[in-house]
């Protein structure tokens, strides 16, 4: 029997100030996180604000955040409570960093250094940080009492863990200083030979990359650590804020094997950072009606098209097994998850018949994954 | 990008939006294009591993590794093709770096070489997937078609349009040439972009955006595949008929049974008739819709055959079997 995940319970509790929700691309983390929020504001009264990151178009329009200025916009229309909302511009967040802990001469200098451009606007760690950097950012206003987080639409759930800390390895130029210092002789044995490699490196990739690229990212990193001390700082104190007990991470999964072993690693990647994960919410269940198993519709069928090959009843019985199967084939996938994370409460939500895109939809997705209990298995 | 071009395509390029099923489809499609004799690389790239599950096979490597046999004796390979492997397969071409290689790996060196030139790390897998293209094996190709689980659409104009990422590299020398080389073959009729979508608003909408990306960028856009299309016999049938029907049948007749029975018919009718307005959609795009049915127990290795059977005649040509490849399928 899986523990069952009480998300009112959870939204409800003035403790909770953070709520991430991560998972794979396509399982509808979006939706969930602006539903979860709106649920927040209007059921317990909170004062949400949701941090989404790619949302889709209708849906942004309705809460409001048509205008992408990187700032939280009051959703109209909110019953209770107040919801706020915005779209993550990581380009802006980057500049905003770089502008509050500099001299807008030191500012100036770094926008117009080629490699900022390239990592401010393309680096794959980047968006994950600049989430985490806005969430920070969020967080130290005190305006709201809940910030949901909607994650980027990584390859892997796990890059929002990882990322940060790999964009701040990058910055803090460990690896940089190695080959610019490519002195050999220096402190250990170990260190000489990577030296060595170091030097035919520097001259390989001068000749790959363009000789004004090493140069780019030494001159790039250099302003950047005498401004704010490292990049790795700022990833690792970011990272132990979401460790604290006042964070909520729900993992977000749609019942396919890819998604369901994405939520496996992350849970398990949590568990080992000691992350505070609340559950799990299985979205897009095939939604059934009626309580017959499809062996038993199938057989009732056929012999019904024994009599009349066009019986409109056997087509009706067809379609109702069409959809058990295809129910009973996500449940054994989902119970991958119940298997392997045994501890974890659960939340399995049938698919909804419209797509969510309005308030009305948000409102009836998060009743519908709030109230009562998943049905039975 | 006439059809014509099409069928000399040698590398399909798979996208589509997270969940639509892009991966099964890029499998399907190396099942469909792996005719009698012939051979297909199916690759991807991020070491998502999305494949060998397909094919209850262990994890795939950089190495390219025999996975299953095609749709009427064809062989497919699988591989997997990261950035750093790449970078090193490259260098080893041009350099002849030798152990240090090793060393640089181990040291972070080749993690931070790539990831400092997001465009050199795109133009790696994609080189790679040229030189699969291109290679020959005594006196032929090696491979009669690459299939590649490329990134989702958000991401695949940006991956594709390598020329534009490498303005930051350095233009003349080796990795100069290699990108332009590898834009020639990106953007010419040796490769097709295949779009993957269901039937469903935001799926739909997105194709639809990529597609305008594509073109944007001048890339070529070979199908749209809808995928996961559920099927049900439109009938017309009132409660009361149902209720009948079940007891003729044996069944139990109680009113939450049909009531559900035709709750959830009416939602399967419904679902089957906006199939219709979506695939309309997609073929005012003017480009050619296949469709693949959903299957209810999910894509399983002979789900993958099934689903290599329904594209082989549009999607994969069927040169081989001399058909005329009818434009949509």
């Amino acid at each position: 029997m899986r523990p069952e995940l009480d998300l009112d319970a959870l939204l409800g509790d003035g403790g909770k100030h953070v709520i991430a929700c991560c998972g794979s691309g396509g399982v509808g983390k979006t939706t969930t996180a602006a539903a979860l929020a709106l649920r927040a504001a209007e059921a317990h009264g909170r004062r949400a604000v949701v941090l989404t990151i790619d949302p889709a178009r209708r849906l942004a329009q309705s809460l409001g955040m048509e205008a992408l200025d990187n700032t939280p916009r009051p959703v109209a229309g909110v019953r209770g409570g107040s919801l706020d909302a915005m779209m993550l511009d990581m380009k802006r967040t980057f500049d905003e960093v770089v502008a509050s802990h500099t001299t807008p001469e030191r500012a100036a200098e770094i926008f117009a250094n080629p490699f900022y451009q390239a990592v401010s606007s393309t680096f794959s760690g980047t968006q994950e940080y600049m989430a985490m950097e806005k969430l920070g950012q969020l967080r130290a206003t005190g305006r709201w009492d809940l910030i949901v987080l909607d994650t980027p639409p990584s390859r892997s759930a796990l890059d929002f863990l990882d990322a940060p800390a790999r964009l701040a390895r990058l910055l803090d130029g460990r690896v940089i200083r190695l080959l610019s210092a490519a002195t050999p002789g220096s402190r250990r044995s170990m260190l000489s030979l990577m030296g060595a490699s170091a030097a035919v490196f520097t001259r390989v990739f001068n000749k790959v990359l363009g000789g004004h690229l090493l140069t780019d990212v030494a001159e790039f990193t250099a302003s950047l650590e005498d401004t704010f001390g490292g990049f790795r700082k700022r990833a690792e104190a970011t990272f132990r804020a979401l460790q604290g007990d006042q964070t909520s991470f729900l993992v977000i999964a749609a019942p396919e094997p890819a998604a369901v072993g994405e939520a496996v690693y992350f849970t398990r990647r949590l568990t080992e950072e000691r992350m505070p994960l609340d559950g799990m919410i299985l979205n897009r269940l095939t939604p059934v009606a009626a309580d017959l198993s499809a062996e038993r519709a199938l057989g009732a069928a056929a012999a019904l098209e024994e009599a009349d090959a066009d019986d409109p009843v056997a087509a009706v019985l067809r379609t109702h097994a069409d959809l058990a199967r295809r129910r009973a084939a996500e449940e054994r996938v989902a119970a991958r998850y119940a298997a392997a994370c045994p501890a974890v409460p659960q939340r399995w939500l049938p698919a909804l018949g419209v797509e969510v895109v309005d308030l009305d939809d948000l409102r009836a997705f998060g009743a519908a994954a709030a109230g009562g209990s998943s049905p039975v298995v | 990008m006439s059809a014509t071009a099409r069928n000399a395509s040698r590398l399909h390029i798979v996208t589509g939006k997270g969940g639509t099923g892009k991966t099964s489809v890029a499998a399907a499609l190396a099942l469909a294009l792996a005719g009698p004799g012939r051979r297909v690389l199916l690759v991807e790239v991020e070491g998502r591993q999305g494949i060998a599950p397909l094919f209850d096979a262990a994890s795939l490597g950089y190495e390219e590794r025999h996975l299953a046999a095609g749709l009427d004796g064809g062989e497919v390979f699988g591989q997997s093709v990261g950035a750093d492997e790449a970078l090193l397969d490259y260098l080893a071409m041009f350099y002849r770096l030798g152990s240090a290689g090793k060393v640089l790996q181990k040291t972070g060196a080749i993690d931070f070489a790539t990831t400092i030139a997001p465009g050199l790390r795109d133009i790696l897998l994609t080189g790679k997937l040229k030189e699969a293209v291109s290679r020959t094996e005594s006196g032929r190709m090696a491979y009669d078609a690459v299939v590649l689980d490329a990134p989702p659409t958000g991401r695949v104009v940006k991956f594709l349009n390598v020329t534009v990422e490498s303005g930051r590299l350095a233009k003349t020398g080796p990795i100069g040439n290699h990108s332009r080389s590898v834009a020639r073959m990106l953007h010419s009729s040796l490769t097709a972009v295949h779009l993957v979508t269901t039937p469903a608003a935001m799926p739909v909408q997105e194709t639809a955006d990529a597609y305008r990306e594509l073109m944007a960028a001048d890339l070529p856009v070979g199908h749209v595949v809808l995928n996961k299309v559920a099927g049900a016999k439109a009938v017309e049938v009132a409660a009361e008929e149902v209720g009948a029907g079940l007891e003729r049948a044996g069944l139990h007749a109680d009113g939450a049974l049909v009531a559900g029975l035709m709750e959830e018919y009416a939602s399967a009718r419904a679902e089957i008739e906006s199939v219709g307005a979506y695939r309309e959609r997609l073929e005012r795009l003017g480009r050619p819709v296949a469709e693949l049915p959903l299957l209810p127990e999910g894509v399983d290795l002979s789900g993958l055959y099934q689903l290599a059977r329904v594209l082989r005649p549009g999607v994969a040509g069927g040169r081989r079997t001399g058909k005329g490849a009818p434009d949509a399928a």
